[in-house]
């Protein structure tokens, strides 16, 4: 008998209930890309339910998971190749919610404009799915393919609107630079893998730990190289350029996608591989975050000031909150870490409300997105110009909102440790960010309306605005909600 | 003279420069995303190039990986161009002016 000579080929262990959300979300994807190929004329709210009842499923499994691993501890399974701990939790919490968001934006705007509707529901999910990789990866291979997923799909996101060549420019310029970033990425990975023998994540931090390197120049440039390919997914200067372009061109649902979740994703990823992994090694990183940041907040506030575009406005606002994002990474510490976590919650309601009402503004076609368009807003519709001047106070970091909420954590955790300088940099850009936000709330409310035209407030748009609005009004009166769960979700690299 | 690692870790550093240079000077999109390819391979050699070197296999696997990557983006990125190229024939970068600020 030849089989029975055969050995079982050994297979690493898997904790299937820490991976329910991801097979949720990239399974969900692939058997809806299926049945749609199967039966092409599906009905489209079928393939909207579909996907809003995959992610909510996916939410909800993340309460026993976190209880789970508060009680048994992280843990690493798959060779030592993913990890799940609280961190892992908290933003795979957000990404899906920003998900369900970007659905309920999506499903009329997709009508709107109209568009298939499938497929951009498969991509959501899978982008999804590679931003849940990212933030439980502990290999940087495993990290470098969740980026991968996570960004494909976005690119194709980008290029959505068949119609628009702005939408198919956007995608190349996003798709050009993307792929260029993540060769300086993977080039990273590929020295820091000649400089310590391994690309597990924990195995590194191990061996730095335990050696002393006498000649560090391939390591550090490692470290250059992995800073570059992740400070372009995140949108930090000086690898911002793509930013003002991407979020004019694409459609708007998709640009609230790209700075929730993509930053959210992105910042996981960030803290995962330099704080927890290299934190021995915080003396030689911490400078270049530091000047990222600081470069970061000052060229998002200065630029957003010169544009007319209140899609590009906002898109150097991002970049700004990706500086001050920045500053509490730079801090290293367990407060600075918890900070950002409650920033990167706290920043992606706020962008999906932001661009749930441009994607309202945009109207008919998406292009009504100049200040212009702004116009009267208050008198056209006063609910709506009252939620986004919320939201845009709230960016602004207006006490009471959830805003200063997240801007206050970061700073306070870089003054603690003792980093003056990104600090009062970040106050200062606070002041000039602030004039471009209320540009926009003295054009809705001080100027008349330049036309007549009526603007359709779909039911998707709504309730998204709604509850960023609620969100920000309660997280900022009671921040301990959100502020006590951040804490909680330190990431904590534990051996196999 | 013997070959050592340095030479082909020095080899994929040219190679990466080169791509690296090509993607910021090049104005073709087709050629823009050849270079970037070149980088990428780039990157492949110096993990075959350091796992020779360390033994083990995790850089050849890594490589496995990055060679799937590099493929699905050259499947995305000229999905992208064609769409361009069905509505505006002519592909240099610079024609590529209609966002600004």
């Amino acid at each position: 008998m030849m089989f029975a000579e055969l050995q079982t080929i050994p297979s690493p262990e898997v904790l299937w209930w820490a991976l329910v959300p991801l097979l949720l979300t990239g399974g969900g994807a692939v058997v809806l890309l299926t049945f749609a190929s199967i039966k092409s004329n599906l009905p489209s709210w079928f393939s909207a339910l579909w996907v809003a009842g995959i992610s909510t499923a996916g939410f909800i499994s993340l309460f026993p998971i976190w209880n789970r691993i508060a009680e048994e501890g992280p843990k690493t399974f798959l060779a030592g190749s993913v990890g799940v701990d609280h961190s892992s939790v908290f933003i795979t919490g957000i990404l899906i919610l920003v998900v369900i968001a970007t659905i309920a934006l999506a499903h009329p705007y997709l009508k709107r404009e109209d568009l298939p509707e499938v497929e951009f529901y498969v991509l959501l999910l899978l982008a999804a799915a590679g931003g849940i990789v990212m933030a439980s990866a502990n290999g940087l291979i495993v990290m470098f393919l969740g980026i991968e997923i996570l960004s494909l799909a976005t690119y194709v996101l980008a290029a959505y609107h068949l119609r628009k060549i702005q939408s198919q420019e956007a995608a190349l310029k996003y798709f050009i630079l993307g792929a260029f970033a993540s060769a300086f990425l993977l080039y990273g990975i590929a020295l820091i893998y000649g400089a310590t023998g391994s690309t597990n994540l924990i195995e590194i931090k191990e061996w730095l730990s335990a050696n002393i390197l006498f000649d560090d120049g391939l390591l550090l440039a490692g470290f250059a190289m992995l800073l570059a390919g992740l400070g372009f997914k995140v949108a930090a200067v000086p690898f911002h350029a793509w930013t003002p372009d991407v979020y004019q061109g694409a459609p708007s649902p998709v640009v609230g996608w790209m700075a929730a979740g993509v930053k959210a994703a992105g910042f996981a990823a960030l803290l995962r591989v330099f704080v927890a992994t290299f934190g021995s090694y915080v003396s030689d990183w911490s400078p270049a975050i530091a000047a990222l940041a600081i470069a970061s907040v000052l060229v998002g506030s200065i630029g957003a000031v010169v544009q007319t575009d209140v899609k590009r406005m906002l898109a150097y606002s991002s970049i700004t909150h990706a500086g001050f994002l920045l500053i509490g990474v730079e801090a290293a510490t367990e407060r600075g870490t918890a900070a950002t976590f409650t920033y990167l919650a706290i920043y992606a309601f706020l962008a999906t409300g932001s661009f749930a009402v441009i994607s309202l503004v945009g109207d008919q076609g998406d292009n009504q997105h100049d200040l212009e368009a702004y116009k009267g807003l208050g008198i056209r519709k006063p609910v709506l110009a009252g939620a986004f001047t919320i939201l845009l106070l709230a960016q602004a970091g207006v006490p009471f909102t959830a805003g200063f909420i997240a801007k206050f954590g970061v700073i306070a955790a870089a003054v603690e440790a003792r980093s003056w300088t990104p600090a009062i940099v970040a106050m200062l850009a606070t002041a000039i960010a602030a004039f471009v936000y209320l540009r926009i709330i003295v054009s809705m409310y001080l100027s008349e309306p330049s036309e007549e035209k009526e603007l359709f407030i779909d039911n998707g748009g709504r309730v998204v605005i709604a509850v960023s609005v609620a969100l920000t009004i309660v997280v900022g009166i009671f921040p301990s909600l959100l502020v006590d769960l951040a804490k909680d979700a330190i990431p904590i690299l534990v051996g196999g | 003279m013997e070959v050592t690692t340095t030479w082909y870790l020095v080899l994929a550093a040219v190679l990466f420069t080169i791509g690296a240079v090509g993607v910021l000077i090049r104005r073709n999109p087709l050629v823009l995303f050849m270079c970037v390819e070149l980088m990428l391979n780039a990157v492949t050699l110096t993990f075959v190039a350091f796992n020779s070197a360390l033994g083990g296999l995790g850089g050849q696997m890594a490589v496995f990986f990055a060679l799937v990557v590099a493929a699905a983006e050259v499947v995305i990125g000229l999905a992208i161009i064609v769409a361009i190229a069905r509505r505006q024939p002519t592909t240099a970068i610079d024609d590529f002016s209609g966002l600004k600020g």
